[in-house]
């Protein structure tokens, strides 16, 4: 899976957990830019991402990204893409 | 079971009507527990407001007299205290310290109880404790009683006892959905440690499910009856065919199953829900195995009612459920045909109908799972239940001999009794608060310690009213509760009847006592009210038909200077 594929799957998650049709998350993008993104809706867009993708997440990499682009990454190495 | 993510957007828009207020505390993070019980009460058409009091705030929320707690009016105050949290607060203490650990964390507990009980009346749900074995000592902690493994088993044990001590203190047994899940399901570390969440997302539902039974029971919302299917449901094969020896139970093979099954059937009948039974065959034929094959469990006289013939089974529910005189919702149908059981979700949508296993192996489990049969109360004597049915049922082939009403009524030879609630019976009138749908003036939920608060105070006049007959004592039918709002007149906050006993002279029996004993404490007025309901529509005119003038809508008055009672054919007991 490409990381342009990731990166739309991502932002479908996003749409849903944020219920916000309008967001677009790119590498840069952090929590401060979308109005939904607090401290719960970030684990349950980390669940979502687990579920989806079949993968777990660190604990750091949960807490410690600090961009969506960090998140892929940590993503892609879970799926050894 | 459905998603964290449906329940999350089922919160957004809540059952309608007149919510129960919940307010969630946590010795953790609660947001979205909070978020999954909103969710999964709104999918159960649950009316049900909930507060979540926020990440630890246990003792500053039930200490403080303007707390957001109070400030909410809740019905119910959930207790959730981690494990995970009270394990870090177990390893804080000195070893020798560590044996008290459980008597410590009650005593806490109950110091969390008393404060609430001081500020409102609200049930207190509290949650058990989930397992967590930190293997200090491997298997051998189990005996060791300065280890965590001993001190959390004996806290869940200690706390068990003290519930039974206490009304008005309800379990939710997040235990139980622990063992059900397995810890891996229902714990996450990483979650944990990143959101003070001590329960995965994806268990829960299960556990909103655990607090949202324990709402609804305390709703009334009460399952109390189970009609079964015979063939391949309560045995294996069909008797009709095989004959009553051959059928498959006892414990060889497949028919351990469905001993088992029947053994389970048994201790709900005991517990208080009725049986009964509903199969296509001839009646005769059914009714052999209970007779003759002595590997049943069951018997005959452990079913309220017994149906077989060839009609549909949704008509024969349906007589069932006229005989039993009990809501269509309190049923539930089991049956190993998937073509019945579709055609009674058809015909009769309030029932409930689980989509069975195909291996019976599976059933009891399954079953067991659902958590059809929550309750608010028990009182042990639930098992009589099924004769006062089989009792009812004598009284109508008697009724019939009879050429009027009036003669019937006589032949019964019924004394009734009417006492104000007494300690013994608070349990008893709760139920039947929670329990009465139909013949319910106001449907007022009461818990055990309302009741204890309505007995004695002192400008309450409570009645707690039994009957009993030829057939058999039919024990606590009626209630009453009554409030003065001035020094002349006496408001009827709740009035309401067990439908068992309908048209028997009864309500007629029930407001000449009350008119009674409200003269002599001085009053001159009584006022009742009617509050509709979708259920309640049985008595929208009982108070007229019971001489009280109308004073406006649904509000009604007799003046017990005035008043005269109806015709009964009851005798008030000399004991009361």
């Amino acid at each position: 899976m490409s990381r342009e594929e990731i990166m739309a799957k991502i932002n479908e998650i996003a749409r849903d957990v944020f219920d916000n049709d309008t967001v677009t998350l790119t590498d840069k993008t952090t929590a401060a830019d979308v109005d939904e993104w607090d401290s719960l809706t970030h684990l349950l867009f980390t669940n979502e991402i687990e579920d989806a993708f079949g993968v777990t997440f660190t604990l750091a990499e949960v807490t410690k990204s600090e961009n969506v682009g960090q998140l892929v990454d940590a993503l892609m190495r879970h799926l050894g893409a | 079971m459905y998603t964290f993510k449906e329940l999350r957007r089922a919160a957004k828009t809540p059952a309608p009507g007149k919510a129960r207020a919940l307010a969630i505390l946590g010795n953790c993070s609660t947001q979205f527990l909070a978020v999954a019980v909103r969710g999964l009460a709104a999918l159960e058409n649950l009316p049900l407001a909930v507060l979540d009091a926020g990440y630890d705030q246990i003792e500053a929320q039930v200490l403080e007299d303007g707390s957001e707690l109070y400030a909410f009016a809740p019905d119910s105050v959930l207790l959730y205290l981690a494990t995970e949290r009270l394990y870090e607060d177990f390893l804080e203490l000195t070893p020798e310290s560590r044996r008290d650990f459980a008597d410590s964390v009650l005593v806490r507990l109950e110091m969390y109880w008393d404060a609430i009980g001081r500020h409102t009346s609200a049930a207190i749900l509290q949650c058990t404790f989930t397992e967590l074995a930190d293997r200090a000592l491997g298997n051998f902690s189990c005996r060791v009683d300065s280890t965590f493994t001993y001190q959390l088993r004996r806290l869940n044990f200690r706390l068990q006892e003290r519930m039974a001590a206490r009304a008005g203190v309800y379990p939710v047994d997040l235990l139980a959905v622990q063992a059900e899940l397995g810890r891996e399901r229902f714990f996450d570390p990483a979650l944990y440690y990143s959101a003070k969440m001590a329960v995965r997302l994806d268990a829960l539902p299960y556990a909103a499910k655990a607090v949202v039974d324990v709402e609804a029971a305390l709703s009334g919302r009460i399952k109390k009856c189970v009609v079964l299917d015979l063939d391949n449901t309560l045995w294996g094969g069909v008797v009709g065919d095989d004959g009553p020896e051959n059928i498959e139970i006892g414990h060889l093979g497949r028919g351990h199953v469905f001993t088992n099954f029947q053994r389970w059937l048994k201790e709900l009948k005991e517990c208080g829900v009725l049986l009964a039974v509903c199969s296509k065959n001839d009646e005769a034929a059914a009714k052999r195995p209970f007779e003759s094959n002595p590997e049943m469990v069951l018997r005959l006289e452990d079913f309220a009612v017994f149906v077989a013939n060839w009609e549909d089974k949704a008509a024969n529910i349906r007589l069932i459920q006229r005989t039993l005189n009990i809501g269509m919702d309190s049923m539930v149908f089991v049956d190993d045909n998937p073509f019945e059981r579709e055609l009674v979700r058809s015909m009769i949508p309030e029932i409930r109908v689980p989509e069975l296993p195909e291996d019976p192996a599976l059933y009891l489990d399954f079953l067991q799972k659902q958590n059809y049969f929550e309750t608010a109360a028990y009182t042990g004597s639930g098992a009589d239940r099924t004769k006062l049915y089989q009792a009812e049922q004598a009284r109508e082939k008697l009724k019939s001999s009879y050429a009027t009403l009036d003669e019937y009524l006589e032949s019964l030879e019924m004394v009734g009794s009417a006492r104000p609630f007494e300690p013994s019976g608070y349990s008893r009138v709760a139920q039947l608060t929670q329990r009465s749908n139909q013949f319910n003036l106001r449907t007022v939920r009461y818990t055990e310690a309302d009741i204890r608060r309505l007995a004695e105070d002192p400008d309450c006049l409570t009645l707690s009213y039994e009957l009993r007959d030829r057939f058999g004592d039919h024990g606590l039918v009626g209630v009453i509760v009554g409030r003065k709002t001035d020094a002349d007149t006496l408001f009827i906050d709740t009035w309401l009847m067990s439908c068992r006993v309908l048209k028997r002279g009864m309500e007629e029996f029930i407001i000449a006592v009350l008119m009674d004993r409200a003269k002599r404490a001085g009053i001159r007025w009584v006022v009742g009210e009617y509050i509709p309901t979708p259920k309640n529509g049985m008595v929208r005119d009982i108070y007229k038909s019971m001489g009280f003038e109308e004073l406006g809508e649904n509000r009604f008055r007799a003046d017990t200077e005035r008043f005269r009672p109806g015709k009964f054919h009851i005798k008030e007991s000399e004991e009361a």
